[in-house]
């Protein structure tokens, strides 16, 4: 008997089932797992985008919002500028048409090292409920560049910011086939309370996270 | 993780006379309880979400076996290597294999209590493997060469100036004692390490059946590093972190986040399906997960069952008036506080962890704060009854409570003892009343305080008198 068959079994027993899981059985924890039931949920009645917005703030996110895509090199440029931190980095390639250049930054669409100081990345979906980035791993949607950068700045459009974790599963579920490698859920900066119960932002990945809406 | 549960009363007695750790424990108190009251308030159904959570728990361990296959199949799939493994010996052997296979020299790990469990960092550098925790809080207590004192907060019972010393010895810088800069002086430390270690080890918060994911909750990024910078991700879990559907996890974080540090929701949600896929740029070529057993079958087949539903929040510890006072290492394993006298025993051995479910007020302070309803006093008290079945209590009480038993069933012999004690108590007592010294198996009592005395007459004689009085006096 390998161990599979073995903890497999022991499970059964301290269940008090007997011998391999009948078809009913099996049915219905594949029915529990098919119909995506929400649990209870808290109320939400608040709208949607200044809700997030909100929330960005209470998670120590800065929020910023333009008219268009193409206004966007120009407020991240502004938003660099006044916090004074360096004007190059990296984006996803979705970014790589917008002119960079010509609002004074040198951003390059590829995946980020260990050296670069500024990451620009879209984002799947937005949730308001907590203020919370949902991004999906992909050939174009490179992990690192919310993750190295001492800065993430993350592009949401306005049509993209749903209510809750649940909503953005169902999101997911309708416009993807499976999960890609990786979902992660970005609430904020990185951040520790390991010293003393001392709240400190920038352990391993961002010190700050700037959330730019695009209507 | 060795076990030293046995030295439970000695070390919570040194505990309990340091300074430094009564500074620390207090500190930490003070924030984790109001921070959480705070948050939880933000649900305006909370005990709705609390017993529809208690109930997936359930639903999980009822159907372990089926959601364990579902699960598998569905990671497999997704081109997710999948092990079983019996015991924690197993767990370190079968890491230790994966990463000879792949020529690994260097490890990063986010945090695992498992891994504690199975002493996995000492049986990795055994092997001659360079381990680094990267999770701030392990980081310092694997530095300073210690163990947890909290499933959360591991590093909870140190001082900012501790935190300084050790840094500065052991990075051989100039010593920092501003808590963000040594927090900083970390992140510099860690980050080459991140960049080139060789395989990254890992936890799981739970594993999700609807999609064979195993996913973590982490603050620092590590864990994001971890499960995305190495070449191998290897994940090691226990069975009893099954849960069904994705909507489920996202249900039970609105309740383990706040019921952990007060936060809405922790910076990083982390869902893992597999290895890197084709054309992604990043993530590792190879995903392992182990799925342990290391006695959790045991425990789903006892009359513990309910603290398989944990999730590992550490609320039960934080509202504990004896870990408050005491902090984790007094515990002597793995897991500190109320759900740590629970599964302590279970896992090592009830006559292994003898003090530990009578380390309680039985206040229910945990089975309150508790946000998937485990009945943690109750358990702790089958616990004692189990110990004095089991005839572990010490030979002194087990004779003076079958003394007590063979009194107690023979009332004139009871009513004629009582009758002496309450007298000789009542002279022992003086004009004050009070007893300064009980005699052994009372003495722990008047050690810091004293003990009122009996004021000459039983119950017995008192209720008897009463009734005689009601009798005769005015109709």
């Amino acid at each position: 008997m390998s161990a599979r068959e073995n903890i497999l079994g022991r499970i059964r027993a301290a269940n008090g089932k007997t011998g391999a899981a009948s078809a009913a059985e099996r049915e219905a924890v594949a029915a529990r797992l098919r119909t995506h039931a929400r649990g209870p949920l808290p109320s939400m009645d608040w709208d949607p985008l200044p809700r997030f917005k909100e929330r960005c703030i209470v998670m120590m996110s800065t929020v910023d919002q333009v008219a268009s895509r193409s206004d966007l090199p120009a407020a991240i440029a502004r938003y660099l500028t006044s916090n004074r931190l360096p004007l190059g980095g990296v984006c996803w390639p979705e970014f790589a048409d917008l002119d960079w250049g010509g609002a004074g930054l040198d951003i390059a669409a590829r995946p980020a090292t260990g050296r670069d100081m500024v990451g620009v990345t879209g984002s799947f979906c937005a949730i308001a409920e907590n203020g919370t980035l949902m991004l999906l791993s992909g050939e174009d949607t490179h992990a690192t560049t919310s993750l190295l950068p001492e800065t993430h700045i993350a592009v949401v459009p306005a049509s993209r910011v749903v209510r809750s974790m649940e909503d953005g599963w169902d999101l997911l579920r309708r416009e993807r086939e499976g999960l890609p490698r990786q979902v992660n859920f970005v609430s904020g900066p990185s951040r520790t309370a390991d010293i003393e119960m001392t709240l400190v932002m920038g352990v391993h990945g961002p010190f700050r996270v700037h959330v730019v809406v695009v209507n | 993780m060795q076990i030293t549960s046995r030295d439970f009363k000695r070390v919570a007695s040194r505990k309990l006379a340091d300074p430094k750790l009564q500074k620390a424990l207090g500190n930490a108190k003070g924030k984790l309880v109001v921070t959480r009251a705070r948050s939880i308030l933000e649900l305006d159904n909370y005990e709705e979400i609390r017993e529809a959570s208690a109930r997936v728990r359930d639903f999980g361990l009822q159907n372990m076996d089926v959601l364990l296959e579902e699960w598998e199949r569905r990671a497999v799939a997704a081109g997710t290597i999948v092990h079983w493994v019996e015991s924690g010996r197993e767990v370190n052997a079968k890491v230790i294999e994966i990463a000879r296979r792949h020529n690994v020299r260097k490890i990063i790990k986010s945090k695992s209590m498992l891994g504690e469990e199975t002493n996995l960092n000492h049986e990795l550098e055994a092997a001659g493997l360079d381990v680094r925790e990267t999770d701030l809080g392990e980081y310092i207590i694997q530095q300073s060469g210690e163990t947890p004192s909290h499933i959360i907060a591991p590093a909870v019972h140190k001082s900012r100036d501790d935190v300084a010393d050790l840094f500065a010895e052991k990075h051989q810088r100039r010593r920092l004692t501003d808590i963000a800069a040594l927090t900083h002086e970390a992140r510099e430390i860690l980050r080459p390490h991140f960049l080139d270690a060789d395989m990254g080890i890992s936890g799981a918060n739970f594993l999700v059946a609807e999609t064979g994911s195993t996913m973590i909750v982490t603050n620092e990024g590590n864990g994001r590093m971890t499960t995305t910078m190495p070449r191998v991700h290897v994940a090691i879990t226990g069975v009893e972190k099954i849960i069904p559907t994705l909507e489920d996890v996202s249900m039970i974080l609105r309740l383990l986040t706040r019921s952990a540090t007060g936060q809405s929701i922790s910076n990083y949600l982390s869902f893992t399906t597999g290895p890197k896929r084709p054309d992604d740029k990043d993530g590792p070529g190879e995903f392992h997960v182990i799925i342990v057993d290391a006695g959790r079958t045991k425990v789903l087949a006892s009359d513990m069952r309910e603290a398989l539903r944990c999730i590992r929040c550490g609320a039960c510890m934080n509202h504990c008036p004896v870990y408050q006072n005491i902090g984790g290492h007094a515990y002597g394993w793995v897991y500190p506080g109320p759900i740590g006298s629970i599964l302590t025993p279970s896992y090592v051995g009830l006559e292994n962890a003898i003090d530990l479910p009578n380390a309680a007020t039985l206040c229910n302070q945990c089975g309150v704060v508790c946000p998937v309803k485990i009945p943690l006093p109750d358990l702790m008290r089958k616990l004692r009854e189990k110990q004095v079945e089991r005839g572990l209590r010490p030979w002194g009480e087990r004779v003076g409570l079958r003394l007590w038993a063979w009194a107690a069933a023979r009332p004139r012999i009871y009513s004629l003892l009582t009758r002496i004690g309450a007298r000789i108590g009542r002279l022992a007592g003086g004009r004050a009343g009070l007893l300064h010294k009980l005699p052994p198996g009372g003495s722990g009592w008047t050690t810091g305080r004293d003990f009122p005395a009996p004021k000459g007459k039983t119950f017995r004689e008192l209720y008897a008198r009463e009734r005689a009085g009601k009798r005769s006096g005015p109709q």
